[in-house]
């Protein structure tokens, strides 16, 4: 909540300055196609891009049901994950065929609406609020009065261990960042060829995550400037951290997400891995030997007594401004991520975790992971740490920066150099591009 | 005949351009259109204003050649085209060089089992890029290589083939795997095409099949060596498929390893289809110049010779 209030001052300005735009476009939408949402009367098709897996499963409960009563179908197209979803609403976007519904990610939520490709749909999704944290719910609205998507999933990190080595080597499990540098040497004394975990560089959400656990905000707004601040003493704090756990050799610098990696969490040879709320399902994948031997702990923490995490992952279904049906697409976006038995379904065939607070202790969660049996109060420990997760602050050129990051510190933690230039060089390009599009930026 | 022709004279003189349109159409819609739009968006720029945020913010404005300075003087560019360079100082001569031997070997007399043999040499041709690039990727990375666990059992030293210098060999491998099976055809088929008369000649006169290789068959075979010369040098200029398959199993290789993935990742990653289409053109010229003044350059030494 304070978390929450506190992004909300830093955004204000932007709000104001984004109500004038608004309330410009507006008035511009109300003389031409102010008819169009009011007159909804026969059957309505609605097309929903998404890369959830079993979400047609979802969307036939929506269409077999409230959606039959309202004649709304939807119909599900599967596209690629992230980034590529988002050049791609784009380019649909250019050329006024964007789908009615998308799926977002947080933090590309900015983009998109600076590309003017998202509806305010706070007009028919405004009770929606209360179902969500204020944390989550601010990210949908870029702290502005306008509402641009409904959160569907969260991802609060969390720290997992294989509860087994752990006790073997006699290692305690960190409940702070010093504790964790500790017991990363600690391993490497006693079992030289393991490692606790890996800094890997290619997947940017995961440090912009541990970023934003100790307090770094990305992209603020002042006047109408954008102030980045990817290089604050927070970010710095973080990536020297991990640059010196690399330096000195205390974790691996391999990436994750390969054939190395998964083969090193199923042997044993990597014992720890800093992930999120979905790792249950990457882990059985990745290591299915060692199902039931691993276990979930908060995050470690930067001061002893703190209770913060951040957010690595999680999405939204947003509607385009080139679908004819904005207020049917909202009602069913609505329904998606409120609805009682749409959550269920979404936990049960897509896996997700749901961004609504009351569906985080359903019936679906009331048992844990299969994978985690071993952890019966797994979700609602969950659901405590989604609680502590600190507020975030996107920008509209995320995308710039994160690709920065892969090369920056992926280079950084090869050579085992410095990682606070490697930060250094992803301020410095993220400035240059909002400089080089235009946008206002202040220093 | 002619009194036919004399009859419709219009028809007989306009039917060249009547056969002459399906081609023409099909090309400046498919060929010319698209290429004069990427030209045009890379002259093109978005301008934001302010914080960017609402509708009307963003302005698509002349760039003039800034896209292009951009280009040249960034330096991944200039560095993926170096390490390309580079990547095909190994890729061709290797490739070529063994599809030569592989087709002067099959041609030779005393080969046993050639069309087996052939069908094996060429079968690499035909897995697709990726999943070849993939597959020698699970091959190099030491924690799941079989190689590397003999290697591990016979106590030789594991060198890592997905870092520096050794990863140009390991890419080049990929692509010397992949593409000598299809330039052994092309140069084994027009071996074949030599009449026998020539062999006799040279068998005659105690040619060796040492010097009949040397002294007969490549001299006779170069108007295909310069063709797969020139295919080889603009598939090296368009790598991407390997290093973007192998990106994600290594911190060596950046998103810009080769300049095509710079432009893929200005276009896709960051959205500025405008920086991506100024690379492109360039790329799309040097590649021309490269490849046709390489093909000028054989064809002015053959007539040389010709004439010799």
């Amino acid at each position: 909540m304070p978390n929450a209030q506190r992004r909300r001052l830093v955004v204000r300005s932007a709000a104001s300055a984004l109500a004038v735009a608004l309330g410009a476009s507006a008035l511009a939408a109300c003389g031409s196609s102010g008819g169009d949402s009011k007159a909804e009367s026969g059957p309505v098709s609605l097309t929903y891009w998404t890369w959830t897996p079993g979400m047609d499963k979802v969307v036939d409960l929506w269409n077999k049901g409230p959606g039959k009563k309202d004649q709304i179908t939807v119909t599900v197209k599967k596209q690629a994950s992230g980034d590529s979803l988002v050049t791609k609403i784009l380019t649909a976007h250019k050329a006024k065929k964007a789908p009615d519904l998308v799926q977002a990610e947080y933090q590309a939520l900015p983009t998109l609406v600076s590309n003017d490709a998202l509806a305010d749909i706070a007009k028919e999704t405004g009770d929606a609020k209360g179902r969500f944290a204020a944390g989550v719910w601010q990210q949908t609205t870029l702290g502005t009065d306008a509402v641009y998507a409904i959160p569907q999933d969260i991802g609060p990190m969390m720290f997992y261990y294989r509860a087994d080595l752990f006790k073997k080597y006699g290692l305690k499990v960190p409940t702070t960042w010093d504790e964790f540098a500790q017991v990363a040497r600690q391993l490497k004394k006693k079992a030289p060829d393991k490692d606790l975990t890996t800094f890997s560089a290619n997947d940017s959400g995961l440090f912009a995550g541990l970023a934003q656990q100790a307090g770094a905000k990305w992209w603020t707004t002042s006047g109408d400037k954008w102030k980045v601040a990817i290089d604050d003493a927070a970010t710095q704090k973080v990536a020297k951290f991990w640059g010196d756990l690399v330096k000195e050799g205390a974790v691996d610098n391999q990436p994750m997400y390969t054939p190395a990696w998964n083969k090193a969490l199923n042997t044993g040879k990597q014992i720890a891995w800093v992930s999120a709320v979905w790792a249950p399902g990457t882990l059985t994948t990745a290591a299915p030997d060692t199902k039931g031997k691993w276990a979930m702990a908060p995050l470690p923490q930067w001061s002893t007594g703190q209770d913060v995490t951040g957010s690595w992952g999680g999405s939204s279904t947003a509607v385009t401004t080139d679908s004819a049906h904005k207020e049917a697409a909202a009602k069913f976006a609505a329904w998606l991520n409120t609805d009682g038995s749409a959550l269920q379904a979404l936990a049960k065939e897509s896996g997700i975790y749901p961004a609504a607070t009351n569906a985080q202790t359903s019936g679906a969660f009331a048992t844990p992971p299969a994978y985690f049996a071993n952890q019966p109060d797994f979700y609602t420990k969950a659901a405590e740490i989604a609680k502590t997760t600190a507020p975030s602050a996107w920008g509209p050129n995320v995308n710039v920066a994160y690709t920065t990051f892969n090369d920056a510190f992926g280079a950084a933690a090869k050579n085992k150099s410095d990682f606070v230039a490697a930060l250094n060089t992803m301020q410095e390009a993220t400035v240059a591009d909002l400089k080089k599009q235009g946008f206002g930026v202040s220093r | 005949m002619t009194s036919a022709a004399r009859r419709r004279p219009y028809g007989v003189k306009g039917a060249p351009y009547g056969f002459l349109i399906p081609a023409t159409i099909l090309f400046a819609l498919f060929f010319a259109l698209p290429i004069g739009y990427a030209v045009y968006l890379s002259f093109r720029k978005v301008h934001v204003s302010g914080l960017g945020l609402g509708s009307g913010a963003r302005k698509e404005v002349w760039a003039g050649v800034e896209n292009y300075t951009d280009a040249l003087t960034d330096s991944e560019l200039t560095h993926g085209a170096l390490r390309v360079l580079g990547y095909g100082c190994i890729v061709v001569p290797v490739m070529l060089g063994l599809a030569l031997l592989f087709a002067l070997m099959l041609d030779s007399e005393r080969v046993r089992l050639a069309p087996f043999t052939r069908l094996a040499i060429f079968l690499p041709y035909a897995v697709p890029g990726v999943v070849a690039a993939l597959m020698w990727g699970f091959l190099y990375l030491p924690d799941v290589s079989p190689f590397y666990y003999v290697l591990e059992k016979l106590h030789l030293p594991q060198p890592d083939l997905l870092d520096g210098g050794p990863l140009y060999l390991a890419m080049s491998n990929i692509a010397v795997w992949g593409g000598t099976g299809f330039n052994m055809i092309v140069i084994y088929t027009s071996l074949r095409s030599i009449p026998a008369e020539v062999y006799e000649a040279a068998r005659l006169d105690g040619a060796t099949p040492l010097q009949t290789a040397l002294r007969i068959k490549i001299p006779m075979v170069a108007p295909s060596l310069v063709l797969t010369f020139f295919f080889s040098i603009i598939a090296t200029l368009q790598v991407f498929n390997e290093p973007t398959t192998l990106k994600p199993l290594t911190n060596s290789l950046p998103l810009t390893w080769s300049p095509l993935m710079t432009v893929y990742q200005d276009a896709f990653r960051k959205g500025d289809i405008y920086q991506a289409a100024a690379e492109a053109v360039i790329i799309a010229v040097v590649t021309l110049v490269m490849s046709f003044g390489f093909l000028r350059a054989a064809n002015r030494r053959q007539k040389q010779e010709a004439t010799r």
